[in-house]
This record gives structure tokens, sequence and C-alpha cells, in this order.
């Protein structure tokens, strides 16, 4: 029989089909029977008091069911929306958690903030009643900026931050950094804003609570990346509910980012509105709603400075970051920018000693949380420009100036608490210089010249850690969760399999890399693998889906599911074979006593475990089912180099990319196609960070003036590059299938690459990030200026 | 005040009474319950919600039911030959990995088709620009892109 070994290659998606035939089912496109609509009456203030909502118009209204505001929430004994990582402070201090209200309590904190809601038999109808709702707001003075907030006479947001401050946390060690920088041959300096970027996921969130007096269970449809999580949070949190009696589905979810992993209030409203009208309530966001309120990302004002000898070696880092998180904490807001941020500072380098120091302060603003990278593109933005700088102002090629601080042996303990268990640096950035034809580069910069343009170089070599784990040392730094992944193989008699993941796929083609997993494993055909996720009745338990960890935590929690099958079915077939088990070895899908001819397939083996006549029920239970949680010993570490090479317009400012390289170390590859199409998505999102994304408030209102796509600029198909992407494999060497992750690579490392190159082509040291026409042409007039 | 609309969707007569203000999308989601086309904005900027009527390629969110009284109108639904082959366009997608999530993807592809409708044999310049009107944040266009060019000459050949 042929090998069913199908990892590493570029099998086509099984989801395809349905996703290009209008089949997809996503959360909008499910229709209860007697549905109502939910629609919310959001803040048009950045900062106000409540002092009364009158809601009897918009009650009378036709097809009105209720309108409820805050008080009937605190009624119901409803609580907050909980955060999920208690940071503590450099004081020792835990950090300040004010109260993140379903529905505004008294006060509204940002534009965009749920006041009440309208539920009617129609959408246009729940949309005019909604009009009705009166609220007299007392308006306050608002502050959007992280710096401002923590200001003397700044609005204060919660009385229990009168500084506006959530927490200062630090990592390193201060004194030591503070004397290399004393002595040091060179150091380099500057100031950054990571700008604050708005998910925009296609598919607008949206949620169907569904509760059933017959049952007296609720069955809640959301547009979620971990369905257990959000189902663990607002039964056990939120709304005290037994958690066996609310069943909670995401289907087919239109992309996610992040903005998807968290608990919203509007989803704890549609569940428990449901009960009390005794109906079905959908909501579904428009685009606006989703622009202030989808958690958004970034937002980090940064001074950094490197430290290096004489040769350019990296002798020590020092990092300050003021990271905005918005009005309120959502999910995962507080690990963001401290563990998924500082940790990451040591980047590809062997710097000794590095010492960063966060201090996280609420605005105005719509929360921010993790988004496509969460902390990791805004560590490598650090690292990679404070190096491409340092090398410039030393004269030192950048590439080269990388190569001499490369980490090289493995396992390597990073001062800032990451142990990077392998990686090979040099292979990527010798591969994407090679790929970007770096030796031509010289001449292309002629001609650009010639044609009156600007050419520039960036690199960029970024590392992220993915499937952050082990929950117990997370648990050490203050996660309130889990971080292990669960998995189910269910063998149907007839040998076909169901497999069944907590990890949760938004666009990532599980259905495809998990089942081309498992039937290379089993030794059976793909198509008689089906992966199922997204449903808290069907899986046993999920962490669901972020981090880059669905194939190295979740992938592995399959795999050993699946060894689970076969060490049973080799008992099984001992025993038809008359054999003792430990001669027997199964591959291809066959058992078989070593050295014998003697064998039975997979399929012979099901069929017995369900069929057990001839069977060894002394020892062993009939049936094929298992189920494995995987808790990783560590987190994986992916890396790579990005070579962007772009031309400017100096009259326009305008920005072309004429190249650009990736060249990614994910470790082993299960499906290069997809691992590509991640890749390429990533890249994109990086640059739009880059060059035109960028959520904007007005200083003084605290109104929100990127609030739809004609404000907002996403990448569109003529501005982003073809794209030149390659990959080198060093296995990760503590999960089975030795893979990494690979979701996040581009967004993380792409920003760098960029700015690096339009800095070098028009030649200024630094600049804001969009780097838009109008940025890149003032830089130069400023320049020529001067 | 409720009106009644009559069309022609995916070569059935359709007609039902709806109020004035429903958009042509919703009605096509929400009364016909062909929920393969999308909405994913409110400002007629991401293309989900594309869908073809009367030969044209146009935003279902932008327009009222009442607007396409008559019209003849192609969903992603109606793309696909009735044996459930997949229209080149699609197969495309499906071979070059054009699509993640899939939310864009009914619109993308409608989009596509009309695209090599009027440039028959288009340059990927062409193909870039020509989707200004859809957002995919999901694939990076790369792939979409690749997708279109290999399928252009194949769709063209169809007409
Ligand atoms: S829904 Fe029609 S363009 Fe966005
Ligand atoms: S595939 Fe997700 S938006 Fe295009």
């Amino acid at each position: 029989m042929a090998s069913m070994n199908i990892i590493g290659t570029s099998v086509k998606r099984t989801e395809d089909y349905r996703f290009l035939t209008g089949g997809g089912q996503y959360t909008d496109d499910v229709a209860p029977h007697h549905a109502t609509y939910a629609v919310f009456v959001r803040s048009p203030h950045a900062h106000a008091k409540i002092k009364g909502i009158k809601t009897d118009k918009a009650a009378k209204a036709r097809g009105v069911h209720a309108v409820y505001t805050g008080d009937d929430i605190a009624k119901a004994g409803i609580n907050g929306l909980p955060c999920g990582w208690l940071i503590t402070d450099v004081n020792g201090q835990p950090m300040k958690e004010p109260p993140y209200p379903v529905l505004a309590q008294g006060k509204v904190r940002h534009v965009g903030e749920r006041v009440a809601v309208v539920i009617a038999d129609t959408l246009h109808e729940a949309r005019d009643a909604a009009e009705l709702v009166e609220v007299d707001y007392e308006v306050l003075p608002a502050v959007v900026n992280g710096a401002e907030a923590r200001k003397k006479g700044a609005p204060v947001l919660h009385e229990i931050a009168p500084d506006n401050t959530c927490y200062v946390w630090a990592i390193g060690d201060k004194a030591k950094v503070d004397d290399v920088f004393k002595s040091a041959a060179h150091t380099t300096k500057l100031e950054f804003v990571n700008n604050r970027l708005i998910p925009n996921a296609i598919e607008p969130r949206a949620a169907i609570g569904n509760y059933s007096r017959a049952e007296d269970a609720y069955t809640l449809h959301v547009a979620s990346q971990n369905p257990h999580v959000e189902r663990l949070l607002m039964t056990a949190f939120v709304m005290g509910l037994p958690e066996h009696k609310v069943h909670v589905i995401a289907p087919d979810v239109g992309g996610g980012f992040g903005s998807k992993i968290y608990l919203y209030g509007e989803d704890v409203v549609v569940t428990w509105a449901s009960k009390q009208i005794n109906r079905p309530v959908k909501w579904t966001a428009d685009r606006v709603e989703s622009f202030s309120s989808d958690a958004h990302g970034r937002d980090h004002v940064t001074t950094a400075e490197l430290a290096l000898d004489k040769d350019g070696k990296f002798l020590a880092m020092r990092v300050h970051t003021t990271a905005n998180v918005g009005a309120y904490l959502s999910t995962f807001a507080s690990c963001v920018p401290t563990i998924l941020y500082a940790t990451l500072l040591a980047g590809q380098y062997t710097t000794p000693v590095i010492y960063c120091e966060v201090t996280a302060v609420f605005t105005n603003t719509t929360p921010v949380d993790a988004y496509r990278g969460a902390g990791r593109p805004e560590a490598t933005y650090v690292v990679e420009r404070l190096v491409e700088t340092a090398a410039r102002e030393m004269k030192i090629d950048p590439a080269e100036i990388r190569r001499r601080n490369f980490i090289k042996e493995f396992p390597y303990q990073t001062p800032v608490a990451l142990l990077y268990d392998t990686g090979n640096y040099n292979a990527t950035l010798d591969a994407a210089t090679k790929l970007g034809d770096v030796a031509g580069y010289a001449k292309r910069k002629e001609q650009s010249k010639a044609r009156g343009k600007l050419r520039g170089i960036g690199y960029s070599c970024y590392i992220e850690a993915c499937g952050i784990a082990p929950s117990s040392v997370a648990g050490s730094l203050g996660a309130r969760a889990g971080l292990y992944e669960a998995g189910e193989v269910r063998v149907h008699p007839t040998g076909k399999v169901t497999v069944f993941t907590g990890s949760h796929s938004h666009g990532q083609g599980h259905e495809t890399t998990f089942a081309q997993v498992v039937a290379s494993r089993l030794g059976i055909p793909m198509d008689d693998v089906h992966i199922v996720h997204g449903d808290t009745s069907k899986i046993l338990f999920g962490m669901g889906t972020y981090g880059s960890r669905s194939i190295a935590v979740g992938g592995t929690a399959i795999v050993k599911a699946v060894d689970k099958v076969i060490a049973k079915g080799k008992k099984i077939a001992a025993h038809l074979m008359e054999a003792a088990e430990n001669d027997v070895e199964f591959s291809d899908g066959i058992f078989r006593v070593t050295g014998t001819d003697k064998q039975v397939p997979f399929g012979q083996v099901a069929l017995t475990a369900y069929v057990p006549h001839n069977y060894p029920h002394d020892k062993l239970e009939p049936g094929l089912n298992e189920n494995a949680f995987y808790d990783p010993s560590n987190f994986t570490f992916p890396a790579g180099s990005y070579v962007c090479e772009v031309e400017v317009d100096p009259d326009t400012g305008k920005t072309s990319i004429e190249s650009f390289v990736a060249v990614d170390d994910f470790g082993k590859i299960i499906n290069p196609m997809i691992v590509e199409g991640q890749v390429q998505g990533g890249l994109t999102q990086g640059i739009g960070q880059a060059l035109m994304e960028g959520c904007r408030y007005d200083s003084a209102s605290g109104q929100l003036l990127t609030g739809t796509l004609t404000d907002y600029c996403l990448p569109r198909a003529e501005d982003v590059p073809h794209f030149k992407i390659d990959t080198r494999e060093t296995p990760c060497t503590h999960n089975p299938l030795g893979v990494k992750g690979c979701g996040e690579a581009g967004a993380i490392g792409a920003p760098a690459a960029l700015m690096n190159a339009i800095t070098d082509a028009i030649g200024v040291r630094d600049l804001a990030m969009p780097a838009t026409a109008e940025t890149v042409w003032r830089a130069i007039a400023m320049k020529k200026a001067a | 005040m409720p009106v009644k609309v009559s069309m022609t969707v995916n070569g059935k007569p359709v007609s039902a009474e709806v109020e004035e203000r429903t958009l042509l999308v919703n009605f096509i989601r929400e009364h016909l319950r062909l929920t393969g086309t999308h909405v994913g904005c409110d400002t007629a900027q991401c293309g989900a919600c594309t869908i073809e009527m009367n030969g044209d390629a146009v935003k279902a969110c932008n327009m009222l039911a009442m607007q396409a009284e008559g019209a003849k109108i192609t969903t992603i639904e109606g793309i696909a030959a009735a044996d459930g082959t997949l229209h080149p366009m699609q197969e495309a997608f499906r071979e070059h990995h054009a699509l993640q999530c899939g939310f864009c993807t009914p619109g993308m592809v409608i989009s596509a088709i009309d695209l090599v409708r009027r440039h028959p044999n288009p340059s990927e310049e062409v193909v870039r620009a020509e989707l200004d009107g859809n957002f995919c944040r999901c694939t990076g266009y790369h792939n979409i892109v690749k997708a279109i060019l290999d399928a252009a000459p194949k769709v063209a050949a169809m007409r």
C-alpha cells in the first residue's frame, strides 16, 4: 500500500467548496425561528455622566419587546466582564481592575460604549426605536492619549485609578542595564509610536442568544475564536449560569485576527435577554459599530535605547513603553504589552542585559487587546528599528550587524525570561538576501535615481513566541486560564474518523491541515477524516485559536489522541493475530506482527472494537475513541528575515513597494500552500500598519475620527506587491510534529522592514507610522528645509 | 408601506412584499434565505455583497430591493453548474488558495468574473486596480490575483 503521508504537501482545502458556493454558515446566516433583533444604543461621547435614560417612548414603539439599560443588568445580578490575566506591578501590587460593565453604569468612558439595548421583531423596528431612547448626558472632559492621561489634572476615568494608571510593570535588571549604558562605545536612542489599529475582520461580530424554556438551556451562536472560553467566562464569572446549560456555537467565522477572542457585552446581553423575552435575540454589528466596539490593537509610545561596543556588538537594551489600554480592560489586554511584548525584546540577538518598563494607562478610547501578533509586532518594531538605526549610525552593513549578534547556540536563555529551544537565524537571513538579490541592490538604486526616485532597502529579523505555555508558568505570571488544548479522535466502526478540536478555524484551514496530520498518522485517506471545531456541545473543551497556537498546541493534542488510538489498536490487533502486543507494529494503516506476514488493516481493528465478538474483553473495553489534553512545555519560536525594497516619489511622497521578501522558519510545515497564505495575509496587515492604517481620535472631544471604512484605510489589492516567500525548517524540539506556528509572523515582521526601507530611501532617522504619502512628503520637505 | 417586488434570482422568478426601505442585500439574505451574499460594511466599500444584476457586478447593499424590480440576478449560489461543478473562477480560487475565512469570497468571485468579462486578458496591474471595490482582510490578495489571472482565459472562453 502506498504511503499515506501527506504531511508537507499542498493539499487543496476541504472547506473551500462551501465557501465558494455560498454554503458557509456564519453567525448572521443562522436564522432561528421567531428571532427578534437587538440594536444597541451607544455613547456618542468619549466621557460623560449618565444623568438619566428615558426608555418609555422606545418601549412603546411598534414591534418592540424590551428596552434594557445598565440598571436592568445590575438588577439581574450580572457582573462586569473579567480580565483573564492579572499583572502584578513593580511594587508587588495587583493591577487596577475597574469594573467593565456589560451596559454602562452611570458613566460612559468611550465613544461607542454600550448604553442600552432595544429588542424588536424586525431590525428596522429595533433601529427606529433605538432612536427614541433618550439619554441625558453630562459631558466630561476626555483624554485619549496615554501620556496625557498620566499627567496631573487629566480627566480621571475610574475612581480606583486616580492617575489613570492600570499598572507599572517591569522586567530585567535595571541597575545592570544602566551601568552598561554609562560606559558603552555607542548608544542609539529612538522614540516612536506603534500606531493604534482597528482589526476589521470582514465579517462583523454577531451573536444570537436563544433560551429554551422547555430545556431550561441556552444556545449562543457567536462569531468567536474560542467558544469554550467564551462560555466559561460568561457562565462562571459574568452571569452565574450553569455551564452545562449553555451551548456556544461559533460556526464559520469570517476572520478574527484577535478581535473575536474576547467576551463582549453584546454576547452577554443577547443571551440574557433571550430568556427575559423568551425569544431568540439576534445582533449583528454594522461596520460603524465594529470600529468603535471591537477591541483595537497596539497603541504604544516607546523610548528605546541600544548600547553597543565599538564593533557593533549589542551590550544592553533599555525600553520604556506607555501602553494605552483604552477605557476598560478587555479579556487579555493586560498581558499583551507585558508578557507578550517585553519578553520578546531579545529578538534574534545575544543582547546580554535588557530592561523594559511598561506603564499601562486608561484613556477614553475603545479597549485595546490582542490584534494579530499581539505585543510581538511592537517588540519587533522596537528591536529592528533600533538595530537598523544603530547600524546606519555606526556605518556597519545592517545585515552584517545582525549576523554579528545572532544567537547561534541553542537552547538559549534570554535575559527576558524566554528559553529559545532552537533556531537558525543565519539560514533565513542568507536565504532572504539571496531571494531579494541584495547583491544587485546598488544597481537598482542607481536606476531608480535615474528615474528621479528614491530607493531604500530595509531588513527585519523577527522572532515570535507562539503557543503561549506552559499553563503552570503562565499561571505564575498571572494567567487566570490554562493554556493547553484538547482533542478527541473518534474512530467509527467503518474506520472513518471524526476529530474534535478545541482550536478554532476562522480562515486558517484546520479542516484541511488537521486532517492531513491525522490521515498521515493513521495511514488512511484524508477523505476518511472529518474535523469538527467551534461547538461546545460536540467538543470536550478548548482554549481556542490565537497566538498562532493551533497546530503547535491543538495539533499536538490531536496527535496524542491519535497515538492513544494506535496504542489501543495494537492491543486489539495483537489479539486478532494471536501475537504479543509488543510484537505488533503500525504503519501506513496496517498493524503487522514484526518479522511475519501477519497483518490486519486499521479498518478491521476499528470494526472489531465496535463488533467485539473476538475481543480481549478481560483486558480492554470495546470502542475506539480517545481524547487528549496537551499542555506544552514551552513556547515555540518561529523566526524569519524580511527584506523590503521601496521606491519613494520625492514629489508626492508616495511609497511603492518594489520587492518584499519573507523567509520564515516555522519548523515543520504541514501544508505549504496554507502556510504561504497565512504569511501573505500577515504581511499585508503589517504593510497596512506601516503605510496606511492608523486609528485617530480627536484629542479634545475624544471622537473617533477613523470610524468608517472611508476614514480608516485598509489595504486594497493594488497597495500590496507580489510577495516573494520561502521557508527554512528548524523543527521545534518539544512537540511531536516539530511545528511552530505561522499565523502572525507577517504582521510581526513587516512593519519594521518597511519603515527601515522608507527611512533609508529618504534619508531620515525616523518616521511615524503610517507612512502615508503626506507623512513621507513632509519628512522630505523638512529635510530639504533643514 | 410594504411594496411588492418581483425579480428573477438564479433563474427562478421570486416575488415578495417588503418594506420600502429594504435593501436588496437584505431581500436576498432574509427573504430568499440566500445567505452566500454577505454584508461586511455600511458604506458600500467592502464588496462582500457583490451580486450580478442584468449582467453587471453590483453591490447589493447599495440599492433598494425595489430598484431591482424585474431584474435578472445571479448570486454566488447560482454561479456553479446545476450539478455542483464549480465555475472556472471558483475552481481557480480553490486551486490557488485564494480564500481563507471565505467571507469576502462570494463577492470576490462575482467581481472577478465581471472583471474578466470587461478585461478578457488582464494584466496583474489591471486585476489589482479593478479589485478596488473588494476588501479581503485574510489573503493579502496575492492568491486572489493569481487565481484571476489563471482563470481569465478559461472564463473568457466560456462567453
Ligand atoms: S456590504 Fe456592500 S459593499 Fe460592504
Ligand atoms: S478570505 Fe477572509 S476576508 Fe477574504
